[in-house]
């Protein structure tokens, strides 16, 4: 899984649109990460954020353009290649309901067959970083609270050290102060981790607290992509706008 | 003599019967199944069968289960012996609960499940072995049940082409006008069919608990 050694982004897409009966659900986007940075897709429902994401892992293919992953098509690779090396988080976790936590985490070094002895250490080690104590290895998904099981998918994602990690909203279901306890987690984490990460989120607040750039998604299209110090004071309108209409809700 | 008596006098052919009861229906349940379920999955993977596949299954279990007998008498090798010729008639009968509810198990694990574990690099054939059939499972083993159910009642009327098994005494029964004869069969032929739907309820119930979610 050290497929991270090459030059270059880790993830560009190159003019790649996605569309579905004719409408576009991602049009012409362009636009790379590098290894050991974080972008944040913001965009409100139905921008086009998770199709992005899905373009990467293969889950969808463009229907013109490309994406590349470390340099190569994703049509190019091995789906199954590709996609265990991406970490993949979603909203809840999309834990397996019916393995325990410990066989949840195991999922990727359990069909790469690594040792059972490495396996268990592994799972040790994971469920102690993402901040779980060792005896919740044995509960299922369902016994834990929201928090908890977006840890677990968390732990999942990163089991077989994936150089890039893919997370959808994968705090929006959780409360304020959980979500925000575990944005911080992550935060660190990722600045320990320096993997090539695409975080896509609609609250501007999450994005400014992990991002290293944004970018903002509209209809599909990408309205603008700026280092995260910057975003805040963008003239684009529609930066502006989305802006605006958080510091309007937003505590200070 | 009244129904306990002549259970007890008889109790050697009653237990034959019963056994070769069960021997037709097991037998059939097995090949139903083995038939059934990948003909269940096939057309979660082939949509497009679907309504074809369902729609056969649907149309055999509407032909009177005497006139099916019938039907399969003239086939050769199978119209030979009652006994095959029960079997594959049962067989067809059984198709139907299991390919339905195989299908209807798998599509109902829930999507974002499916798509994790694709996302995760799981090959179609892990989604299906690991994720799909397990969370499946308990639908699918109630398909079972159902489909054994009925699979012993339609077999008691296997006697009538000479496959054996309780029919035996039913007929035997209606043809004496002996209610005592026909409760022979009927009883124990009731016994077993709820006997199968609690042991399969519990199973189905202890693997339904696997698709709890959050």
């Amino acid at each position: 899984m050290t497929t991270s050694a090459s030059a270059g982004p880790a993830i560009t897409f190159d003019r790649a649109s996605f569309r579905v009966n004719g409408r576009a659900l991602v049009h012409d986007l362009t636009l790379s990460v590098n290894h050991g940075e974080t972008l944040v897709l913001l965009g409100r429902s139905g921008s086009g954020k998770t199709t992005s994401l899905k373009l990467i892992n293969r889950l969808l293919v463009p229907s013109s353009g490309e994406v590349r992953v470390n340099g190569k098509s994703t049509t190019d690779w091995d789906p199954i290649r590709l996609r265990r090396s991406i970490g993949y988080v979603i909203q809840d976790g999309g834990l397996f309901p019916h393995f325990t936590v410990s066989r949840n985490i195991a999922l990727v070094p359990q069909i790469e067959n690594w040792p059972q002895e490495k396996i268990g250490a592994r799972v040790r080690e994971l469920l102690a970083l993402v901040g779980l104590t060792p005896d919740l290895g044995d509960r299922y998904p369902q016994q834990l609270s929201g928090g908890q099981r977006q840890r677990v998918g968390v732990a999942r994602a990163l089991a077989a050290d994936p150089p890039i990690l893919l997370l959808d909203e994968p705090f929006g279901a959780l409360d304020p102060i959980t979500r925000s306890e575990i944005q911080k987690e992550f935060r660190d984490l990722q600045r320990r981790m320096k993997k090539a990460v695409i975080f896509v989120t609609h609250d501007l607040r999450e994005a400014l607290l992990l991002a290293d750039r944004v970018a903002l998604m509209e209809d599909g299209r990408l309205i603008a992509n700026l280092p995260v110090t910057e975003f805040p004071h963008s003239d684009e309108p529609l930066v502006r706008a989305y802006v605006e209409a958080f510091s309007g809700t937003a505590p200070r | 003599m009244n129904f306990w008596h002549f259970m007890i006098a008889n109790r050697q052919q009653v237990l034959d019967l019963t056994l070769e009861h069960i021997a037709l229906v097991g037998l059939s349940i097995l090949f139903a199944v083995l038939v059934g379920i990948p003909l269940g999955i096939l057309i979660t993977r082939v949509p497009q069968l679907s309504k074809a596949v369902i729609g056969g299954a649907n149309i055999i279990q509407t032909i009177p289960s005497l006139a099916l007998f019938g039907f399969l008498l003239p086939a050769p090798w199978i119209g030979e012996r009652g006994g095959r010729l029960a079997v594959l008639a049962l067989t067809l009968y059984a198709l139907l609960p299991l390919i339905r509810n195989t299908y209807a198990g798998i599509q109902s694990v829930d999507p974002a499940v499916v798509e994790a574990g694709r996302a995760m690099g799981l090959t179609d054939r892990q989604l299906l072995f690991q994720v799909e059939l397990p969370l499946a499972s308990g639908v699918i083993v109630a398909g079972v049940r159902i489909a054994t159910v009925l699979s012993v009642g339609v077999a008691t009327i296997a006697a009538a082409i000479g496959a054996g098994g309780l029919g035996e005494f039913i007929f035997r029964g209606l043809a004496m006008v002996n209610n005592q004869v026909i409760l022979a069969g009927a009883v124990p032929a009731a016994i077993l069919a709820l006997s199968a739907d609690v042991g399969l309820g519990a199973l189905e119930r202890r693997l339904g608990s696997l698709r709890l979610r959050s």
